[in-house]
This record gives structure tokens, sequence and C-alpha cells, in this order.
């Protein structure tokens, strides 16, 4: 085995010098001549018939070259945008097409695009542009959009109901008869808008002659961005080329197939120029899609000492005005509801419909923070009602470390973990009791202050190939190619694609341990389809999981062939051959090595090869790994609530998470900062609101609250480490713990804070206003 | 998206840019800072075809005290009042608004002047030129005019000013020794605007209070001074009870609106709580 160095070293992240320099290359700094600007005229209606499209003003403006609408393109589309399957298989959707043809159905939809020389003579013309709307009512609250009379968006579905399945396993009957106490609460998942700081953007590049299309995207999956393009387009697949150059943050909003990338292609067939377009944050927050918006209803079933027998929960998703390519994702809260926990029955529920909203997708967590919160908040219910510590309630229902790997009852299986071990971390850091002491003193004087605790597990690193085809209709693996050059530096591309995670950093440093080659000499590329064989991407906290175990196997392979040249160098034994630190040497004499620089000259050198061996150092791996990895973590937030005005303020953030092997410490810690601070956002912060007519009235910065770092805690981070068994660096996933983990957390405490009131639920986000009336309703009477 | 097409220019003096307003009337817009006019026109909410950029006239950048009172200039920033020794001494009440307002990158651009010709409901300096008895100096075709602050601050977003004049000056006398100022504001997260602010300057003298004016952000269409709190207070011993009793009268004669942030009820329950605050803080050390 190699010395491990790199792994586990904090050094600083290569991308940094650029990005905060401002030299980094977006797509909207990416040089081109004859560029052609485009522009999207939305629909200002939320639901309504195109009557017609007066286009004749716009198109005598300065600059146009072209102006098209839904009609005019309608007969290029070889396929409408893709749906994948995501833990429904038998859900109604209508088709979507980039551009809306007859009819809108949400306010941002594209009507039509200009096509002109600049873009403020595309903007400008597409004020001239009249769309004749017939206003249909429109409906934006899921109750209502099910509820008898309400209008249909989509009548070929008869309905507004996309699906109605259920997750159920175990006695959930039975589980209710043991019960001592049941308890029903209804939980808010309120509307997210992920706000990703660079928002979208697409430059597309159709070289008319040779038949040939390239996409710069603002994407995280510019390998399935390729694969549908060839299918809408009826381009060959080998003739397109997607390439995602900086990204600026993403949060699962980047990660579909978008009508824009369609378009921008398009024209550029069409004008045989290449053409742009960015996205502005007022388009950003209406075009991109939007997370959450769900409801949950629970009931719990559960006995005096605090065991939790059964919970029986509902999911109500909002699906908006299309099923988004992966809109029923989110539906894999129910399959990992049940937590860290072991419970006798499960008896889910989910429900998708569609409303007169932007549709909703992937936000960072896309599920685990939603089951999350539920099974969270279950505990402090079940601890509230039967008056026990919600530490002791979390304990009494954890999975126990001797239960691993544990299989839940809808047939997840934990891959390792002792739940304990985070738990009682996190408790010695806040000094749990004296906290609870001070509480209670506190109290006295009037201030109200609150303990909330979470201890999450998540489901990450999509994932198995054979569970992900069969859940989510694609097969999902990991892939990286290790290349070492003549003199001996090394090339890694990557299958993730990374839009701030840091693996040019991170997977240099896996591949330098294991090859001993310097970290600087190893560059490691991504986000282009044209520089190796295929990816999945980045979603899910998933690629250090697959992508960077495929690296680190990629570089094995290389190292057993440099070990094989090595030995024929020095004329011995390749079972004798030891590899250290990127020399190898016969077993027992180091000062008589050959180094990795001199092996990857021989094996450019093909006559000082081996008899039959090809040249070259380089090795490709697609990694299928066993199972999915199952990170988990114990975060406590300490909250003071102003019974005067109703502002909380975050007092201590504590957070111990085990994400199995880190590589980089530092950036699992930045990851941790920002998701944290996401996760608090909607705690506190964040709540896209639609008026009754499907108008969004948080539609800028000013309404649309996101945390900034004044408004955060300082952040006091601890690790254990269990290594996964199912991968070889045993790492886990990191991206999206904060978020998930934080939430809860946050409401635990805000609810906890506010339990004299007999507050037993706050429904995100915690707005100062919302807390000020629970304290004071019934003019502010304590229990 | 970008503004609409507008033409632009840039005048060297105060006179030449009142005469580039004459000449475009109600097309044209006064550009200092623009931290407020930009976004509008970025939205295309604001149109104008005409832009008067104001910001590289000289001498409106100033804070000094003459004759008993503090003169400011028009273009002087957020971030200079913010860190303004004279102003730190003699007008905390405006220090302490300026550093409350937006975030470093818009106190570094954003201008007293333009603040206050913007007359933003929710916006920071207006509760404090009105609690101040502030005067506004305008300059316009016919020559300088001073407006009082209580009749400078009409509406949302609406001034005494004629389309053709440009404010100058802003001219505060000097409080008397004693006399402390504060603003307390309550917004969701620091940067925000105000959901609810109070603007307070108040002197005890002895056991008496000789001196209090508060003006509210938030509690209307344009800010208003709480003089039912004036009133409760002046001439009293200024005792906690007192104070106490005086702030339930921050909500006489307000109008407050109904929004995202908060409804009216929660905005008059604040204003009364921020109001004592202001008070108990700025009369703890008596």
């Amino acid at each position: 085995m190699a010395i491990s160095q790199m792994v586990g070293a904090s050094i600083k992240r290569r991308e940094d010098p650029r990005l905060v320099t401002g030299t980094g290359s977006y797509v909207d700094d990416l040089p081109q001549t004859a560029l052609v600007y485009m522009h999207v005229v939305r629909s200002s209606e939320a639901h309504a018939r195109i009557l017609g499209i007066e286009t004749s003003r716009a198109k005598e403006a300065d600059g146009v070259l072209a102006i098209l609408t839904g009609k005019d393109l309608k007969p290029e589309f070889g396929a409408p945008l893709p749906v994948t399957v995501c833990f429904v298989p038998d859900k109604k959707y209508p088709n979507h097409y980039p551009i809306a043809i007859d009819k809108v159905h949400y306010v941002g939809e594209p009507v039509a695009i200009v096509l002109a020389s600049s873009r403020a003579a595309a903007e400008d013309a597409g004020e001239r542009i009249e769309v004749k709307y017939q206003s249909l009512p429109a409906v934006v609250d899921i109750e209502k959009a099910i509820a008898a009379g309400a209008p249909v968006l989509h009548e070929e579905l008869g309905s507004n109901l996309s699906y109605d399945v259920k997750f159920a396993a175990g006695d959930i009957e039975a589980a209710f008869k043991e019960a001592d106490i049941t308890i029903k609460q209804r939980l808010i998942q309120q509307r997210l808008i992920p706000i990703a700081i660079e928002p979208r953007g697409v430059l597309a590049d159709y070289k008319t002659f040779a038949n040939k299309l390239t996409v710069w995207s603002s994407t995280q999956i510019p390998h399935f961005v390729k694969v549908w393009l060839a299918v809408i387009l009826g381009i060959s697949e080998s003739n397109v080329r997607v390439v995602a150059p900086e990204v600026g943050g993403g949060f699962g909003s980047k990660i579909r197939v978008y009508p824009e990338e369609i378009l921008t292609a398009l024209a550029s067939r069409r004008l045989g120029r290449p053409v742009k377009w960015i996205e502005d944050r007022n388009e950003n927050v209406k075009a991109t899609h939007h997370g959450r918006d769900q409801i949950w209803d629970v009931e719990i079933a559960a006995k005096k000492d605090g065991t939790v027998l059964g919970i029986r929960p509902t999911q109500w998703l909002n699906l908006g005005g299309y099923c988004s390519q992966f809109g029923t994702f989110q539906v894999l809260g129910m399959l990992v509801a049940q937590g860290a926990y072991k419970m006798k029955a499960f008896d889910g529920r989910a429900v998708g419909v569609f409303t007169n909203t932007t549709p909703t997708d992937a936000y960072r967590g896309a599920g685990r923070p939603e089951a999350t919160y539920l099974i969270e908040r279950v505990m402090d219910l079940v601890a509230r009602e039967t008056g026990i510590d919600p530490v002791e309630v979390r304990r009494k229902n954890f999975v126990r470390a001797e239960d691993q790997p544990f299989t839940t009852l809808l047939g997840l299986t934990y891959d390792s973990g002792d739940y304990t071990i985070t738990l009682d971390k996190a408790l010695a850091m806040v000094d749990y009791k004296a906290l609870r002491r001070e509480q209670a003193e506190k109290r006295k004087q009037g201030k109200y202050m609150g303990i909330g605790l979470c201890t999450y597990i998540e489901i990450c690193g999509l994932g198995p190939a054979a569970p992900t085809q069969a859940a989510t209709g694609v097969s999902l693996w990991g892939m990286s190619v290790v290349n070492v050059h003549f003199t001996g530096k090394a090339t890694v591309i990557i299958g993730s694609s990374p839009h701030g995670q840091g693996h040019e950093t991170t997977y240099a440093q896996v591949a330098s341990d294991v090859l001993g080659i310097p970290v600087e000499d190893i560059d490691v590329q991504h986000g282009d389809t044209a520089i190796g064989p295929m990816g999945m991407d980045t979603y899910g906290s998933r690629s250090t999981a697959l992508d960077g175990n495929a690296v680190h196997i990629s570089a094995m392979k290389v190292q057993e062939k440099a070990r094989k040249i090595a030995a024929h160098l020095l004329e011995a034994a390749e079972g004798d051959i030891v590899y250290e630190n990127g020399k190898a040497f016969v077993k027992g004499t180091p000062s008589k090595a050959v180094t990795i620089q001199e092996v990857a000259v021989a094996a450019f050198q093909t006559s000082r090869l081996p008899k039959g061996m090809e040249g070259g150092l380089e090795a490709t791996t697609f990694f299928d790994p066993t199972n999915f990895v199952w990170p988990f973590g114990a975060h406590i937030c300490v909250v003071e609530v102003d019974a005067e005005t109703g502002a909380t303020r975050i007092l201590r953030y504590v957070a111990v998470d085990d994400c199995g092997t880190r590589i980089n410490p530092m950036v699992v810690d930045g990851q941790l900062h920002g998701g944290i601070a996401q996760g608090i956002g909607q705690a506190l912060f964040e709540e896209g609101v639609y008026d009754e007519a499907g108008q969004l009235r948080t539609g800028s910065l000013v309404d649309y609250l996101i945390p900034t770092a004044s408004d955060l805690p300082s952040f006091e981070l601890a690790a254990t480490i269990t290594p996964s068994p199912v991968n070889p660096l045993g790492t886990k996933g990191i991206g999206e713990a904060g978020t998930i983990a934080s939430t809860p957390a946050v409401m635990n405490a805000i609810v906890d804070a506010l339990e004299p009131f007999g507050v037993k639920d706050v429904a995100m986000p915690a707005t100062p206003q919302k807390l000020w009336q629970l304290m004071h309703r019934n003019g502010g009477t304590k229990r | 998206m970008n503004p609409a097409a507008f033409d632009y220019v840039v005048p060297r003096t105060l006179p030449e840019a009142v005469a580039e307003l004459v000449k475009h009337g109600q097309e044209a817009k006064v550009l200092a800072g623009g931290h407020s006019l930009i976004p509008l026109m970025k939205l295309r909410l604001s149109t104008p075809s005409f832009l008067v950029d104001i910001g590289r006239i000289g001498n409106l950048s100033y804070i000094r005290e003459e004759d008993g009172h503090i003169a400011i200039g028009a273009l002087t920033t957020h971030h200079d009042i913010e860190f303004s020794d004279l102003l730190k001494n003699k007008l905390r009440l405006l220090t302490s608004a300026a550093s409350q307002i937006g975030d470093p990158q818009v106190r570094n651009r954003g201008t007293i002047g333009g603040a206050a010709a913007h007359a933003d409901p929710n916006g920071d300096f207006p509760a404090c030129l009105l609690a101040l008895d502030a005067e506004l100096k305008a300059v316009g075709p016919k020559g300088e005019r001073t407006i009082a602050a209580r009749d400078f601050f009409v509406d949302t977003f609406t001034t005494s000013l004629e389309p053709n004049e440009i404010l100058r000056e802003i001219r505060i006398a000097t409080p008397p020794p004693g006399s402390k100022g504060t603003y307390l504001k309550f917004s969701r997260r620091s940067q925000d605007w105000a959901i609810v602010a109070v603007a307070a300057q108040v002197r005890v003298t002895g056991h008496e209070v000789t001196q209090v004016a508060i003006g509210l952000t938030g509690m209307g269409s344009r800010p208003v001074r709480a003089s039912g709190v004036e009133q409760a207070l002046r001439g009293k011993p200024g005792h906690d009870d007192e104070l106490r009793a005086a702030a339930e009268r921050a909500v006489d004669g307000t109008d407050p609106q109904q929004d995202l942030n908060g409804s009216p009820d929660y905005r008059r329950h604040l204003a009364q709580v921020l109001t004592r605050r202001a008070l108990e803080q700025i009369t703890a050390h008596h």
C-alpha cells in the first residue's frame, strides 16, 4: 500500500486563485466572434392560451436577425424535454417543449426568442413583441389544485394529479394498535428558489458544413446534455460536444436539460452563427427550477417510553407547470424517511400535483432534507409528548452499530455507522446538560433559548448501477482516466462535473498518493464531453464516492503497469517489486530504484517495454460500487428568540459529521459551511411566494432572502471518521449534509425555545412576525 | 436586463446640471450614486430617456460645521457619514443610521442626497432627517430654496423637489451638548430595508427631558414623526415607566402597510418596542 500523504491533507484549493481574481472563464467570459444574442420573451401569465404573437414591430427593430415562436420551432423538436423515472414509473405528465406552443402554464415560460446583434438590441426588440393571451384561471396551491372544480393545466391528463403512490412495509395497523400515544402533524416544506451566484448561461455554436455542434453551458450535467441535444435536435451524438466551463454554483438547479440549451442550439443551426444567452437574476428566479414546495402530513405511533413504532407520512409535492426532468426525484424522501432509527412499520404515500408555478426539481439534498426534517421533527414531537429528553428519544430508537449493515423497512441497506459517536461528540462540545440548565434559568428571566438536535443519515454516492437503473431509469457509476505523460506528469480526466466542489484539488491528491507523483504535477480535467469516454456528472453528493474512487482505481491500474515496466527495467520478477512514493525497487534494495518518471519515459520508448506490452501509461475505470454510501452526523443548534420582536438569533451551531475518509478536510469544511448556511436559509429566511393569480411575489433578492455571512454564526465543526466499506478510499459524501442537517436542527431549536408558549411546530420559514404571532396568540398567555 | 436606451450627460457645475434638467423636463432623471435608480432602470420599471450624472460636480461631498449647523453635501456617501468624526461626536444618529444601510458596497456608492431625493418609505435617512428637523437646500432655474424636512417628504418615492431642481445640501442644527441620538432598525437580514426603524434624538437635562424627537421608518408611505411620544415625554423626568408609556404612543397617526415582511399590526408593535428600546438606550446613563 502506498503511504498516504495527500489524502487527509488540507492543501489549498488550486481552483481558488483564478476564481478569486476573476480570471476564471464562465460562459459569459468565453471569447467568440460573430456572436448572436438570444433574448427569451417569457410568459407574463400563469395560465393562458396563446391566441397570437405579434412580432412585426420587433422584427423591424435595429439589430434584429430573427424572431422565433413555439409554432416556428415545433417541427424542429425531435422529442420533448426528457422526464426520468425517478421512483415513480407510473405517472402522468404532458409533453413539455422548450418553448410554449399554444398554451402557457407558469409565469416565465418561454414564448418567443429574439436573436439580435447585441444583448441590448435583443431586449429592446423583445419589448415590442405583443403576445395575445386568453387568460385562464390559475391554481398555485397543492390542495386547491386537486380539489373538485380546480382549473386543469393539462386537459389531456384529465386532472392535475400526476401520481399517487404508496411506499409501505410492516404492519402499520398493529403499530398504531400497540401505541400508547399517537400524534398527527402537518409539516411545511416551503418553496425554495435556488440562487446560484452565477445564473445559467449557454453559448451554442453549430458549424453548418461540418454538421457539428458545440455547446458551452453553465450546467452540472454536460454528459446528459450532450445525449439529449443529440436526440432532440436529431444530430449524431458523435457530432455534439458539451462543455461546462467554470460553473458558479448549481445546488441541483443546473441538473436538467434546459429549454435554453435547445433553443440556442436551434438558433445557431438556423443562423449559422454562435448564439449566446445569459440568464439575468430576474429570469433566473422564474426560469430556473425551484425546490421543495411540499406538504408532509404525518401520523406517529409511539410508546410512552419514547419508542417509535411506526409512521404514516403523506408527501404532497407541487410539481409546478410541468414534470421536470428529475421532477419526481424528491420522492426519494419517502424511501429514506426512516432516518437513523428502527421502527416496525412504515406507511408512506406520495402525491404529485401540477400547478401554475415554475417547475420544481432537485435542490440541494433533493428529498433527503425533506425526509430528515420529517423524521427529526417526529423525534422531537415524541419527546414533547412523552416528556423525555429529545436526546434520549433518539438514543432509544437509533439503529445500533451492531445492526449494521442495517436494512430499512423499504429495503435500503446502510453501509456503516455508529450513530451514537457523532451524537456524543456533539453533546460534549455544547455541554448539553449545562445548556439545559442555562435554558431553564433564562426562561425565568423571560428569555427564550432553544436547543435543537438533528441526528441525520443520508444516502449518497448515486450509485451502484443496478439499483439506480431500477429506481431512476439511469445507470449511475463513476469514471476516470489517469494518463501519465512522457515526462512523468499526469492528467486525470473525471466523469464528474464540479461547480465549486474542488475536484481539481482533491482528485489530484488521490492520484498523487497512489502514483507518488507530486500533486502539483497532476492536472484534473472535467466538464468536457470531448475529453473522456462518458461521465455521470455531479449531483447528490456522488462525485467522490464514485469518480474520486474511480481515480484511485485507475491510478492503481497505472501503478500495476508501472510495476511491470519497472520489473523489466530492473530485470527482476514483478512479484518482488515494491512501489512506494513514486519509486519502484526490488524488495530490500530501495537504493536501486526506478522512478515513475523513468518508467513513464520507457512507456513511450516502447522498445524498452517487456515483450508484448503496448506503449503508454494510462488506465480508464468505470467504477460500479456494491452499495450506496450513508454519511451520518449530529448537529446541535442553540437559538434565542426575542419575545418582543420574534427575531431569532443563533447563539451556537455545532456540527459533527461522519463522511468517511476526508481527502481534503478543508474542502469538507467548506462544503459544510455553505450547506449549513443554505439549510439555515430555509429555516429562517427563504420562501418562494406566489399570489393567487400565479405571479411570483418574491421575484428579486430584495424579497427572496438568502442568508449572508453577517446573518450567520460561526460554525463549530468536528468529525468522526467511519470509512465506507463499499469503496476503496472509504469516502462517503458531504455536499448536501450541511443542508440536510441544519434545517431541522434550527427548527427544533426554535420550537424548543417556544415551548413555554405551547408551540409544538412552526411552519418554515420562522420569520420574526410568525414567531411573534405564535408567542402572543391568546394575548401571550403562557401554557 | 439592460436598461432601455437613454442619453447621458455629465455636467461639471450645478447650473449646467439644472440647465440640462430644464432642457429635458420630465424625461430627465438625476443620477447620483445610482444605487436606487440603476436597479429600477435595469428592471425597466424606470425608463428615463435622459440621465444627468451629477457625480462629477465638485464640492458636493462634505461634512462641516458652520454657524451652529452641520452641513452635509448632497453627494456625501453613506460611508463618509458613517466614519465622520464630526458626526460621531455631534450627530451620532446619522452615523448610526449610515452604518446600517445595505452593505459596504452600497455605502461606498450611495449618497445622502440621493437617499433623500429617492424618498423610499423604508429607506433609513428620511426618518433621521425628519427627526432632526433638517433643512434641504435645492437649486433650480430660479435659484436656491430651502425646504424643511417635514415638507420635503411627500409620499412613496415622492418629494417636494421640482423635476428641474437638484438637492445641494442638507443642514441640521447642531444638537446641544448632552443631546444623544440613535437609530434602531429591525429587518430580516442585516442588509435589508427596514421593516420598521426608529430615529431618536433625546436630551435629558438634570431630571427633565428637554429635547425629544422621534422619526419612524416603515410606518406609512413617508417617514413620520412620532409626535405622540414626543408630547408624552417632553418635560418629564424620563423614568422607565414614563418611557414605556410614551413608547406606546409610537403608533399614533401612523398608517403602516402590509407586505411580505410584516402586517400593519406587527409594524405597530415593532414601532412601540423599538421606540422604547431607543429611549432606554439613550437615557441609560442618566
